[in-house]
């Protein structure tokens, strides 16, 4: 076991692990934070993405000793305040039917916004080209998606991503 | 017509803001505390077997070990329609995969670690992979004491064989049918096993807590028919066995009756006071649950050189597996409806269930028709072009319209069929096609029709409980389960309309049968029908209660009394205006001080009265088992590579009759998500196995499901509206039926590119290359 500590959702934790635990365990058996799902436990579907320093990763694959000093984002990290217009963008578009993929497919695509505000249809699909979704055929995801960033002044679709989310955690954590 | 407010409205969906925040409950995500204890199976590595001896000593000693039960444990037998499955494997092992022991320890690695180290000792039996194999003289009985299973009274086992139940559906004349025909093609169509892969694998929690009540929390589309089937098989008193299924990671039919739940329910009462969780991984998902069946369909079928159909032999041998207590009913459905949606007059249909060594079937999207109208559409196609007819005009003129006799001689619904056709025939321009976009491609235009009934029992019912909260919103108890299809929004649409309280300010929660009243099951594209009608009535009946209080304290007249914007109204006093908030749970106070009426609660009943499963067994004359059938047409334009044979959907429309699209943004969404399921059935998903009956795919990697990069060009969903008079504002189900025509349109749109009849699920670009090559060599 090993105490590490990192930034989750805009706090810094500390839990003990060990060394061959998967961030995706540790999320939800050791720090209740349950919205990244386990769908196959090998990468191939996307379910338990998260953002790790603002880039979207499968939790499962991840080793939790290696976030120590980084910073951990997840669905519930960026709807605390209110939901950012993506997630809005997928409601009013319904898109999502089981809502199972859903966090995971938000994270990858908030991390697409983030470098491309205004992304293609292609750069869409490829953005989210590792997350399954079953129920959809992502049709209204894609919709959702285009109308929300097709608008010449929208909202910054990962506004609720902050900058710092981006870059490597800093020993000091603003607010603490 | 009559406008409503909500009905036919693309109402948002009331469980948004709990799904797309991360706020929304599975299975997997509730907290048991640090008592919990984790359960993990050892399965058969054979595919038919005798297990002689299982050595559990090495398991034992793995630290953090508490119990580890085998069949021995629990000699229960169980299943829906048919009771041949047990908890776990007594003395026999059927398919590879099959569950013969668990292991119980304080955390999932130790469970995982122990259930390795327990030695399995088979005596092999020779197995059957194959259902034309087990059907044949001398084949290995899987179950050789079929004629002691229990099972419902319209399945007609043969004991001896390996037929678990055998549909005859017979109505006029074959002999006279096939005579009267200008042309008669024959042949055969195969259709391989599929997996659901809903993206949350299925996941069930057991309690037996010290005062001998069981609840089960379940990842389950049927949370009702699974109390029952826990009650029954272990023993125990309804009221003390309490299903609670949380939110659903997608179902497709898979988490429908009972599979693996019954297991952590088996264990729990052998472990007083403490929770015992199962929570399956993707390769188990794919190894034992219910699988989508194999079929190898035998089609005859005579026409006039006008293009009248004029008889259909079609015979249709079903790989079911190794249990068929739900699957079985898949080949019934379909031997009651494998005319299609056509006017046949002289019709034989043999619909044939057969044990296989294989994982169970069971209920998957389509239950049965996608598999069935591959081999139909794709025959309808060759006849029609045989004929020098076009395909359209050939399905015209022998489309089933409402009043026409159906093989079991019941009546066909009010159906917008033809208007379907047209719509299609117009959004994919029938008739033209695009320019290749290179010179090795070619394209093809491919066409389908579907039709589907919900099966289920004669008296599979609905229910619904509507209680009113202090500031007029209102809880919705009921006990389907929305598996993603809608459903929580859509009944809140009913009851809104009928109680003028809008969709946002009434709570739908996932069932808990301790509370929420009987449902029989969300399966068979029935929900939105059944449910619906039952919400409906709740809803008049607060209504009812509503106004008679009102007419009651006020002296006004019923028939002037109305509901809108969440108060009631008078039609000959405009100046009356009472909000539903200031008396729906604190009633109303008079002049003199006291009060009247009290909290609004309501109840709502469906069962469809007129459904029965009483039909002949040797012709299937004389029943109502079906209850309607929704209808509908499809079209794609493919472009394939001559060379890779790699396929790629341009343009799709499909259309089908809602009889009313009670929230049309959700039917579109159905047809979006049942298109892609369907396209990825023809084109790459196939279950392998190998010849000792062990699946070779049992992942992601190797088992590909369409990600982002396969949703076609171009979708184009129609919605036709021909009332179904019993649906709830005409409404009937469409959640299945999006996927039906997929397969058989890529195979009609392969010939239409190429020449090439392809005659065999899946159509792989390999499979079309190939073939292709081999038309060049001829």
């Amino acid at each position: 076991m090993k105490e590490i500590s990192f930034v989750l959702n805009n706090e810094e934790r500390s839990v003990s692990v060990e060394a061959n635990e998967v961030l995706l365990d540790v999320l939800r058996e050791k720090l209740g934070v349950k919205s990244p799902k386990c769908g196959c436990e090998r990468g191939d579907c996307g379910a338990c993405t998260v953002l790790l320093d603002g880039k979207a990763v499968r939790s499962c694959l991840v080793l939790a000793i290696e976030v120590e000093n980084h910073r951990i984002t997840t669905v519930e990290g960026i709807s605390a305040e209110k939901l950012s217009a993506l997630q809005e963008a997928f409601i009013q578009f319904n898109a999502f039917q089981c809502g199972y993929c859903a966090p995971g497919i938000i994270l990858a695509v908030t991390e697409l916004l983030l470098q491309h505000p205004h992304p293609s249809l292609e750069q869409i699909k490829e953005s989210m080209a590792g997350n399954l979704c079953r129920c959809t055929g992502y049709s209204p995801i894609f919709d959702a998606i285009m109308a929300l960033t097709k608008v010449e002044q929208h909202a910054d679709a990962a506004e609720n991503v902050t900058s710092q989310d981006q870059h490597p955690a800093l020993p000091n954590v603003e607010g603490k | 017509m009559k406008e409503y407010t909500y009905i036919g409205k693309d109402v948002v969906r009331i469980d948004g803001l709990e799904k797309i925040s991360g706020a929304a409950i599975y299975g997997d995500d509730i907290d048991f505390g640090a008592n919990l204890l984790h359960a993990e199976l050892v399965s058969s590595t054979e595919a038919h077997a005798i297990i002689k001896s299982i050595d559990i000593s090495e398991a034992l000693k793995v630290k953090g070990v508490y119990k580890i039960f085998t069949g021995k444990d629990f000699p229960y037998k169980f299943g829906l329609y048919m009771k041949d499955r047990f908890i776990f494997a007594q003395d026999k092992v059927r398919f590879v995969g099959e569950q013969i022991a668990a292991v119980v320890a304080r955390n999932p690695g130790a469970a995982k670690r122990a259930a390795a180290l327990i030695k399995v000792e088979y005596e092999p039996l020779p197995a059957v992979l194959d259902q034309m194999q087990a059907l044949a003289d001398g084949a290995t009985l899987l179950h050789p004491d079929l004629e002691n299973y229990p099972h419902v009274p319209w399945f007609f086992p043969k004991p001896g064989t390996n037929i678990a139940h055998w549909r005859k559906t017979r109505k006029g004349d074959m002999k006279g049918g096939f005579n009267e025909a200008d042309f008669i093609l024959e042949d055969t169509y195969t259709v391989p096993r599929y997996a659901h892969c809903a993206i949350e694998t299925h996941v069930a929690i057991g309690k037996f807590d010290y005062s001998g009540r069981l609840t089960v929390w379940s990842s389950s589309q049927s949370p009702h028919t699974q109390r029952h089937l826990f009650a029954e098989a272990l023993g125990l008193g309804h009221k003390d066995v309490r299903v609670i299924a949380p939110h659903v990671g997608g179902g497709f039919g898979g988490k429908a009756g009972v599979t693996m739940e019954i297991i952590p329910a088996a264990l729990a009462t052998k472990l007083k006071g403490y929770a015992v969780k199962l929570r399956y991984s993707r390769e188990q998902e794919f190894i034992n649950t219910y699988q989508r069946l194999g079929v190898v369909a035998k089609l005859k079928m005579g026409v006039t050189k006008e293009g009248r159909i004029t008889a259909l032999d079609h015979k249709i041998y079903w790989d079911a597996g190794a249990y068929v207590e739900y699957g079985a009913n898949v080949v019934n459905a379909v031997g009651l409806s494998a005319i299609g949606p056509y006017r046949i007059d002289n019709i034989s249909i043999d619909s044939v269930c057969v044990y296989t060594n294989l994982p169970p079937g069971g209920a998957y999207r389509g239950f049965g028709y996608s598999e069935m109208l591959f081999g139909l559409e794709s025959h309808v196609t060759r006849v029609a072009n045989e004929l020098g007819i076009d395909q359209i005009e050939f399905r015209r003129k022998n489309a089933i319209k409402v009043g026409d006799t159906t093989a079991y001689g019941a009546k066909m619904n009010p159906n917008g069929l033809l208007e379907c056709i047209d719509k299609v025939v117009k959004a994919i321009d029938w008739g033209n096609k695009p320019a290749p976009t290179n010179p090795n491609t070619v394209i093809g235009n491919g066409f389908s029709l579907f039709w589907k009934a919900p099966a289920m029992p004669p008296n599979a019912s609905s229910s619904a409980f509507l209680k009113f909260n202090e500031d007029a919103s209102i809880n919705l108890i009921i006990s389907g389960m929305d598996i993603g299809q809608g459903y929580q929004t859509v009944m809140a649409q009913i009851a809104a309309e009928i109680l003028s309280v809008p969709p946002s300010k009434i709570r739908v929660e996932t069932p808990d049968t301790d509370r929420n009243p009987y449902e029989w099951q969300t399966v068979a594209s029935h929900i939105t029908w059944s449910s619906g009608n039952a919400v409906k009535k709740a809803a008049i009946d607060a209504r009812e209660q509503i106004l008679s209080l009102v007419q009651r304290v006020f002296n006004l007249p019923l028939e002037e009394l109305y509901l809108e914007d969440e108060a009631v109204k008078c039609t000959q006093d405009p100046s009356f205006n009472l909000p539903l908030k200031s008396f729906v749970v604190d009633g109303i106070m008079t002049k003199d001080g006291t009060f009247k009426g009290g909290p609004i609660n309501a109840r709502g009943m469906f069962m469809p009265e007129f459904s029965s499963a009483n039909g002949d067994p040797e012709t299937s004359q004389g029943g109502h088992p079906n209850v309607h059938y929704t209808v509908g047409a499809a079209a794609l334009t493919l472009e394939i590579d001559k060379d890779t044979g790699k396929m790629r959907v341009l343009k799709t429309a499909l259309a089908i009759d809602a009889g009313k699209a009670l929230n049309p943004d959700l039917v579109r969404g159905q047809i979006t998500g049942g298109m892609l399921q369907g396209l990825a059935t023809v084109l790459y998903e196939d279950m392998r196995y190998d010849s000792k009956g062990k699946l070779l795919n049992p992942n992601f990697t190797d088992y590909k499901i369409p990600t982002a990069m396969d949703v076609p060009d171009e979708i184009i969903p129609i919605i036709v509206e021909v009332p179904q008079p019993d649906g709830p504002f005409g409404a009937r189900g469409i959640g299945e039926h999006t996927m039906l025509p997929a397969a058989p349109m890529v195979a009609n749109a392969v010939e239409d590119a190429l020449g090439l009849r392809i005659k065999s699920m899946p159509i792989t670009a390999e499979k079309v290359a190939m073939a292709y090559l081999a038309s060049k060599k001829q």
